[in-house]
């Protein structure tokens, strides 16, 4: 391959420095604010603001004090006066430092107003284990945001996904979280097509397949098709869908999916119980019983928290070995 | 020392009508619910009227307010309609919002009433974003935020303060204090001898002033909205104020020290602001009564309204929930 045709790679934390990098060229009201997101401070804890300050001011990207109801609370007044802000809970575990805010105020003041006032703010937030960052540093908590009506809630498993989603949470005209897979940042791919933007709700079928449909995000997506390939050398042939979005969530091309191949597992690294994979399931219950061959299977990890030592932490993510052995149970 | 503001005669009137505005509204709230013409939980603001009075005619449409559930008057004095207020309040479709709000959750932009919190303390981070637009943009706007005493205590008026006071935000936090949060007296809750006290922690200018005095409330206010307009940041107001109908509508007051209501009451501050006016020849009796039928009347109109308007329909349900319109 020569260099004319290779494609151009890029990681997440590059991607979604680019996104930011052309909202903010784009539109005056697209400002952040977070921890040490300045150039001053590095850009970010890992660097995702790299250099923003430095080209739109300190007035747009704004270093905050370490308070995550303050930086909410500002990004939400900012943002029903017409502002974009994006705003970066550096983890989000630290969310919780500002539920009431995001939950209460920035999921609810559209409805509570009728629709006077709207709050076009993105929250930025990293979070997954496998760093061994322990309890409070690495959960996926998109089940709490997914359970309240009024946010979306976003998670991109690929830098190129995650350049395209940005650039529609920020100029989407309602709170959207925006879930980065830390462990992964540096892990190159695609570059995405400058300017194109990702639609919110809408599933990406990452592979076509007849045998069985595997629902995932973030992360673990890329375990799903480590996991389809293997598979696939054997003759089973996986449908992967991406969801992008959890919410919205693009049940039509589950559903049509699941209606093709009559088998389904369902993926995520939050933990299984009362998650993600279990609304999903209960759907396609509503909607395809007795139409499925199989159970709906559902991998998620342990209901404890996120363990610090490495046997622990290995074992309590779900992996490549039990995504296929969930594939295989549902051809039995 | 620097002199203090003391507003003309026109503003002195116009201050007094929005604090009898306040004090027939809600005269008016209470026989209405009290009547069951009306069900909803509601939150006497009477006694408290000088204070969003005497801030709010330092204030344009232009600037913003955050308030909370118990915050009707500040609403009022910032200008919402009677007609939508009292619609929002009975649940009607005309409302402010649809009546999807609720009296916990008044928002008139055009009044610039931008949120009403049901959540103690969580005025004052939204307030600071309001005031961050504004410096961002260059806007001579203020950002007001209302609280109780109580809220001084929770995290995130200490967040919100820091976060004001290092980016020099245009904002006011106004802290009426009525002695009591809830149910629990400021004594048991709170450990600052004055909540003004708290500002020096976040390098600002707190001062206390008793709220039910027009005079001195005015002075108070106009000297934090110049300043925040100005661009000397933010200023926190202690408003020292006693509230007469406890915390909710049908409060017992069990918790209150025998008389303790009833000296405040005798000691009403509107009634005592209209001796005042005429006594100092500001107004005569006459322009005042007429001036006060005018709110009846006002009051009237708005009632007839809200109880005649239609509910919201089902279909509101799915409406406002974002953007797009949900299943």
């Amino acid at each position: 391959m020569n260099a004319a045709t290779k494609p151009q790679m890029m990681n997440t934390i590059q991607a979604v420095n680019r996104a930011l990098d052309e909202a903010m060229a784009a539109d005056p009201n697209v400002i952040l604010l977070g921890e040490d997101i300045a150039d001053k401070q590095e850009g970010g804890v890992v660097g995702v603001t790299k250099g923003l300050s430095t080209k739109y001011g300190e007035k747009r990207v704004r270093t905050t004090p370490i308070a995550e109801q303050a930086i909410i609370g500002a990004a939400i007044g900012a943002a029903i006066v017409g502002m974009r802000p994006v705003a970066e809970i550096m983890l989000m575990n630290f969310t919780t430092v500002a539920m009431d805010m995001i939950v209460n105020h920035a999921a609810k003041l559209r409805f509570m107003s009728g629709g006077q006032t709207h709050v076009p703010l993105t929250i930025r937030t990293m979070t997954g284990a496998g760093f061994g960052t322990g309890g409070q540093h690495a959960d996926y908590l998109e089940a709490w945001f997914a359970h309240t009506a009024g946010i979306k809630v976003v998670a991109p498993s690929s830098p190129a996904d995650a350049y395209g989603l940005m650039l529609s949470c920020i100029f989407d005209d309602d709170p959207c979280l925006f879930i980065e897979n830390m462990p992964t940042y540096w892990n190159p791919g695609p570059a995405p097509t400058p300017g194109v933007r990702i639609p919110l709700g809408k599933a990406n079928i990452l592979r076509q397949g007849s045998d069985v449909t595997v629902v995932s995000y973030s992360r673990e997506m890329s375990d799903c098709v480590a996991v389809a390939e293997r598979l696939g050398k054997e003759g089973i042939n996986v449908e992967l869908v991406d969801l992008r979005t959890i919410v919205p969530l693009d049940m039509q091309t589950i559903l049509t999916s699941a209606a093709k191949t009559r088998r389904v597992v369902i993926v995520h690294e939050a933990v299984k119980s009362f998650g993600v994979g279990a609304e999903i399931a209960a759907r396609i219950n509503e909607e395809l019983f007795g139409h499925l061959k199989a159970p709906v299977g559902r991998i998620g990890a342990r209901s404890c928290p996120v363990p610090f030592a490495k046997p622990l932490e290995m074992a309590f993510m779900p992996g490549q070995m039990e995504i296929e052995t969930a594939i295989r149970a549902t051809l039995k | 020392m620097t002199s203090v503001a003391t507003p003309d005669r026109a503003t002195l009137v116009e201050l007094y009508r929005r604090a009898t505005l306040i004090k027939q509204n809600d005269e008016r709230f209470r026989s209405v619910i009290k009547a069951g013409k009306i069900v909803a939980p509601y939150y006497s603001p009477r006694g408290q009227e000088i204070i969003p009075a005497a801030v709010s005619v330092n204030l344009t449409n232009d600037d913003y307010i955050c308030t909370i559930y118990r915050g009707v008057h500040d609403m009022i004095a910032k200008g919402v309609p009677l007609k939508e207020l009292w619609a929002e309040i009975a649940g009607k479709v005309t409302g402010t919002c649809k009546g999807k709000g609720g009296p916990m959750h008044i928002t008139h932009p055009k009044t610039g009433v931008m949120v009403t919190t049901g959540v103690v303390g969580s005025s004052m981070p939204i307030a600071n974003g309001l005031a961050l637009a504004a410096q961002i943009r260059g806007e001579k706007r203020v950002a007001v935020a209302y609280f109780g005493d109580g809220a001084s205590n929770i995290g995130a008026f200490h967040e919100a303060l820091n976060m004001a006071s290092v980016w020099k935000l245009p904002v006011v936090f106004v802290c009426q204090n009525n002695g009591y949060g809830e149910h629990t007296k400021y004594e048991y809750a709170t450990s600052a001898a004055k909540i003004s006290d708290r500002a020096s922690g976040y390098s600002m200018p707190g001062v206390t002033v008793d709220g039910n005095d027009p005079l001195a409330m005015y002075a108070a206010a106009k000297e934090a909205v110049d300043r925040a307009r100005a661009g000397g940041g933010p200023t926190l107001i202690e408003a020292k104020t006693f509230r007469f109908f406890g915390h909710v509508l049908g409060d017992a007051d069990g918790y209150m020290e025998k008389g303790e209501k009833d000296a405040a009451m005798a000691r009403d501050p509107v009634v005592r602001f209209r001796k005042l006016l005429i006594e100092q020849g500001h107004a005569d009796e006459q322009t005042l009564a007429a001036l006060e039928a005018g709110i009846e009347k006002e009051i009237d109109a708005a009632v007839d309204f809200a109880l005649a308007s239609a509910s919201p329909t089902l279909d509101e349900l799915s409406i406002d929930v974002f953007a797009e319109t949900v299943a």
